[in-house]
């Protein structure tokens, strides 16, 4: 695309040194070009051409470019869709947190004078939390619920050293995958353990696996069909084997149904926060929330924020417990994690402000009413649920369709759901949220059933 | 200027041992402890671990950052100062006496000639 | 300034979503199970809104002011990628939507790919690790992977010791033995490394220009002693920000990269992340990428498998937003824009070094790239850290540069300006560590007390490690 001019402005955006400026600053360190900078790189790798990029553009032309490539989606609201990532409504009180520059544009609070409003924030976050699950103790954030898993059962591995984890075959197929590209060079075995028509994990086949010592066992819940796992027997055993318990969640909102995690026996939570208050994004960035118990502390990865006083005694906040990280332990740090996902960190703190104690309840009920609804009619329709065990907003439903013909019957009211379960033949996932409407759930229904 | 003991064996790692029959007891110098800052952890040594010359047997914690402490002769761990892990500032003030952290039942005494002197550490660390 | 459990009242939190009584559905579940209340706090909307203002009113980022923390390139971030990552279609681009449905999606991760790989010098990319260490991670297991392919037994990996911790952290994750070698008047020594390059060692990582601003001008000689023994040469693209259009990693020896999008491509940071780690590599380690990446098809776009990949390091396929913010940034500045940036940043850098340099002395004076790592070392005299010159910094309204990194400068101070402030802006922060150098002499009391007009001064680190106070 040719310019017709060299639209200089064009290409200097976000660098305010004029022509002016430039002159002066060279005078002053006595270079006469820039490129004397540069005189320590050696010649025979100077890129000698321009990048091969296309031209500029202006704020105005990025719109419209944007405009375009996303009119290439085909995107559709009617969507019941989970499977690691769920529609939930994002309250206006998050953006409103979004725009604060002094927030989104800070960086790692080292030098906690200039950081209050950010550590006291992620202080809250921890604190919520914990008190939403019963942890002593919340990191300041993880990527998302899969590398936090992975990261979990490393954790686990440096706490008793055991050589063995637990992972349950109803685990989700890409948090399975993260955990064994995590594991495979660490010599930690995978040890699998299977489910019932319930299509929960098999209580007395997992008596019998842990005779032997392990050092974690995984139980994710609700798991990938959606079910919720039985967590207060699930604890029992793990607890009286001696391994330590770590609990997954993705669809964090179910915490408004079921207890506090903790109080089950839970020593590790990996969690997926996307729920609160993070929009679907085609996959990111989400939140990963790593919880643990007090004695476990120096064993946790990532950041921590913890309250102190200042020289004048006056309340404040600061990172702590430093030397479990990166860049004071180095190669015998807990994790290498340096960023982390704050902002996300902060968004969920404002969701669950914003909801509050009864709201989060409410939503989480809606959710649950919602797809045991739908659940019904596609009973009522004749279809089985593949699973029997109990679900709080996803299920998986066998359907006399292949993935194509239920994808066509449903695009003719533009609507997209079910995902395909491998390994089983005609049983799809359904997610059903708040963001459902009752008519979409008639007109999906309709969908099915004609032809 | 750090104090340093006499009648002690001392590691360049910063560790000093005093020697009773076969026992050592080991704890770190006046040096390392201004060195690490306010100590704020102690990790407790495992009573009955083997443990090897040079090896690192815990981690002691300041606020800005963490030191391994190494055994400076071979042997098993028979004893661990439990004072220290409750109270952790006791290494800052007493390191080389309520400060000491474990007890090492020597395998070899011959580990001993690898080790400094007083004089040999107050040089190293001058 | 109140938390939000203090500020919190029962009954005020008047949050509704929608009626739902027309489901008589009841939640059923084992009362094991089943939760009665839930513990938030209870505040109204206004109360929160206020909060977010109070919080944003203790905070300091770019937007604030001149943000000079070395090696983490806090340059501005265009409002306008702020403003287009917040199009409605967001809230329900589900990522596990057939391909044919998010072309639009996956021609700008292709195409991210395409510029990336024209930046860097490399031949693939995967945009799917969520920030630079995640990125190192990513790299380093690839290049596990690919050893174990071969059958070759290389256990080691080596750093220098002016290396980011997550660098051998990263290593420490994989199962690495890591290896520190000196350096030598602040950069490699191409005889260290020689010494200890064996055929146990998997790859050599490097920064360059390195921790302390510096060109690591022996590059091709470091790339030799590497390929003769069959290892590899990681980079850590950190510092990429003094290097765009005018010299590439791949041009330079590098077989596996990653870049921080957080850093160089100037997507927000947001207090810690999310950022983003792209992974580029030569040919040879392509098919060992983690899955899946993007690939064009006659004008179609499709997610592929590479044939020997790692797997996953993280859920579906990446920070989308981030990539996209970085796409943005991209498309905005052009390749001449591009180039202006290293310039200027170097340009900056330099500038500030040159007028700097009489009263906090570098390790080596010499030519910098876009950061230059300072010392405090002739206040130590006085009783003055460069701890306390970083807090006597916020008196004059700036943040502090990075402090006390890379170790191998006694008192650094690590200084990275960016090329995204006006003359005005550095001459007054040179001017402020001017004034601070004599204060030093002349009134170290003032430093050793300072910051004296921020909200808070020195919060005790002693006591919050000691109480352990992790909420509320």
């Amino acid at each position: 695309m040719q310019r017709d001019t060299a639209s200089i402005e064009n290409n200097m955006k976000y660098i305010p040194l004029t022509e002016e400026d430039k002159r002066k600053m060279s005078e002053e360190m006595g270079i006469t070009s820039i490129s004397s900078l540069f005189s320590d790189i050696p010649e025979e790798i100077l890129l000698k051409r321009k990048l091969n990029l296309p031209p500029a553009l202006s704020e105005k032309e990025i719109v419209s470019l944007i405009k375009r490539t996303f009119k290439e989606n085909d995107l559709t609201e009617r969507i019941f869709l989970g499977g690691g990532a769920y529609f939930h409504f994002i309250p206006s009180t998050i953006n409103y947190l979004l725009e604060r520059g002094e927030i989104y544009t800070s960086y790692t609070p080292y030098q906690p004078e200039m950081s209050q409003g950010l550590l006291q924030a992620m202080f809250e976050f921890q604190s919520v939390m914990s008190d939403l699950t019963h942890a002593d103790i919340t990191n300041a954030s993880m990527y998302d619920g899969a590398s936090a898993l992975a990261e979990a059962i490393l954790m686990g591995e440096r706490i008793n050293k055991k050589g063995k984890v637990v992972l349950p075959k109803n685990l989700n197929p890409q948090y399975r995958e993260v955990i064994e590209t995590y594991l495979k060079p660490r010599n930690i075995e995978i040890i699998d353990i299977g489910f019932t028509e319930e299509g929960r994990i098999d209580i007395e086949k997992l008596k019998s696996i842990l005779k032997e010592e392990v050092s974690s066992v995984v139980v994710q819940s609700p798991n990938y069909f959606g079910v919720i796992e039985d967590l207060n027997k699930l604890g029992k055993i793990i607890k009286d084997s001696g391994a330590l318990f770590i609990l997954s969640i993705i669809e964090a909102l179910s915490l408004g149904i079921i207890k506090p995690p903790f109080d089950f026996g839970v020593d590790i939570l990996a969690m997926e926060g996307q729920s609160f208050g993070m929009p679907l994004s085609f996959g990111g960035p989400y939140l990963g929330i790593l919880q643990t118990k007090k004695e476990y502390v120096r064993q946790i990865p990532g950041r921590i924020v913890g309250e102190t006083v200042d020289k004048n005694g006056k309340r404040c906040f600061v990172m702590t417990l430093r030397p479990r990280e990166q860049d004071i332990r180095r190669e015998k740090a807990t994790s290498n994690i340096c960023s982390n996902h704050a902002l996300k960190a902060l968004v969920a703190l404002v969701y669950l402000a914003t909801v509050g104690p009864i709201g989060f309840k409410k939503i989480a009920e809606i959710n649950y009413k919602k797809a045991h609804y739908l659940a019904k009619r596609f009973n009522d329709e004749g279809f089985k649920l593949t699973f029997s065990g109990p679900f709080f907003n996803e299920f998986a439903v066998n359907l006399p369709f292949d993935e194509n013909e239920l994808r066509e019957k449903l695009s003719l009211v533009d609507i997209y759901g079910g995902i395909p379960i491998e390994g089983y033949k005609n049983s799809f996932l359904f997610s059903v949220t708040e963001m459902n409407s009752l008519e979409d759930i008639e007109l999906l229904m309709c969908a099915i059933l004609e032809g | 200027m750090a104090k340093v003991v006499e009648g002690l064996y001392y590691a360049k790692t910063d560790e000093w041992a005093k020697v009773e029959g076969d026992t050592a007891t080991v704890g770190i110098t006046d040096y390392a402890q201004d060195q690490l800052g306010d100590i704020v952890y102690v990790e407790e040594a495992e009573v009955g671990k083997k443990v090897k010359k040079g090896e690192a047997v815990i981690s002691i914690e300041s606020v800005k950052t963490a030191a391994d402490i190494h055994a400076p002769v071979s042997g098993e761990i028979i004893e661990v100062n439990k004072e220290v892990v409750d109270n952790p500032s006791i290494v800052n003030e007493d390191p080389f006496g309520k400060g000491w952290l474990f007890k090492i039942k020597m395998e070899n005494k011959e580990d001993l000639n690898d080790l400094m002197d007083a004089k040999g550490y107050s040089e190293y660390r001058k | 300034m109140k938390l939000l459990k203090e500020l919190s009242k029962k009954g005020s939190n008047k949050f509704f979503i929608e009626d739902f009584n027309r489901y008589d559905i009841k939640v059923e579940l084992d009362k094991n199970l089943l939760r009665d209340e839930v513990e938030l706090p209870d505040i109204n909307e206004v109360t929160l809104i206020r909060h977010i203002i109070n919080l944003s009113h203790r905070n300091y980022g770019v937007d604030n002011g001149f943000y000079p923390l070395g090696s983490c390139t806090m340059k501005y971030n265009p409002k306008i990628s702020e403003e287009i990552a917040r199009r409605e279609e967001f809230l329900y681009m589900h990522p596990l939507l057939p391909e044919d449905m998010v072309q639009g999606n996956l021609k700008i991760m292709w195409e991210l790919s395409e510029y990336l790989k024209e930046i860097t010098g490399m031949d693939a990319f995967s945009l799917q690790p969520a920030a630079g260490a995640h990125g190192e991670y990513t790299g380093m297991r690839i290049i596990w992977e690919y050893f174990k392919d071969r059958g070759e037994e290389r256990s080691e990996v080596i750093v220098p010791d002016s290396a980011h911790g997550t660098n051998p952290a990263s290593s420490a994750m994989v199962g690495f033995k890591v290896i520190e070698i000196p350096s030598k008047n602040g950069i490699v020594d191409p005889e260290e490394l020689r010494k200890v390059v064996t055929d146990k060692t998997a790859a050599f990582m490097l920064t360059n220009p390195n921790t302390l601003g510096l060109f690591e001008r022996d590059i091709l000689k470091i790339s030799k002693i590497l390929k003769e023994k069959g290892a590899l040469l990681y980079y850590d693209g950190a510092n990429l920000n003094a290097l765009l259009g005018i010299v590439r990693p791949g041009d330079m020896g590098f077989d596996i990269v990653h870049l921080n999008l957080h850093k160089t491509f100037s997507t927000p940071h947001g207090g810690g992340g999310p950022g983003a780690g792209p992974v580029g590599v030569k040919d040879f380690l392509k098919d060992y990428l983690p899955y899946p990446v993007v690939e064009k098809e006659d004008e179609r776009f499709t997610f592929k498998k590479p044939e020997k990949s790692i797997g996953r390091v993280r859920s579906f396929y990446g920070n989308f937003t981030v990539l996209l913010k970085a796409y943005i940034y991209i498309r905005l500045m052009g390749p001449e824009g591009l180039r202006k940036v290293s310039e200027t940043a170097v340009l900056n850098a330099n500038y500030i070094k040159e007028k700097l340099k009489k009263y906090y002395p570098p390790l080596v004076d010499t030519v910098y790239k876009h950061e230059c790592v300072l010392s405090g070392k002739p206040y130590k005299k006085y009783g003055v850290k460069t701890f306390d010159i970083a807090k006597r910094l916020m008196d004059y309204g700036f943040h502090p540069p990075t402090v006390y990194f890379p170790h191998i400068v006694e008192e650094a101070l690590m200084i990275e300006p960016t090329e995204t402030e006006t003359k005005e802006t550095i001459d007054e922060f040179i001017d402020a560590m001017i004034k601070i150098s004599k204060e030093a002499k002349e009134n170290p009391k003032i430093l050793k007390e300072s910051p004296h007009t921020t909200e808070i001064s020195r919060p005790d680190e002693v006591k919050a490690v000691k109480e352990m106070k992790l909420k509320w």
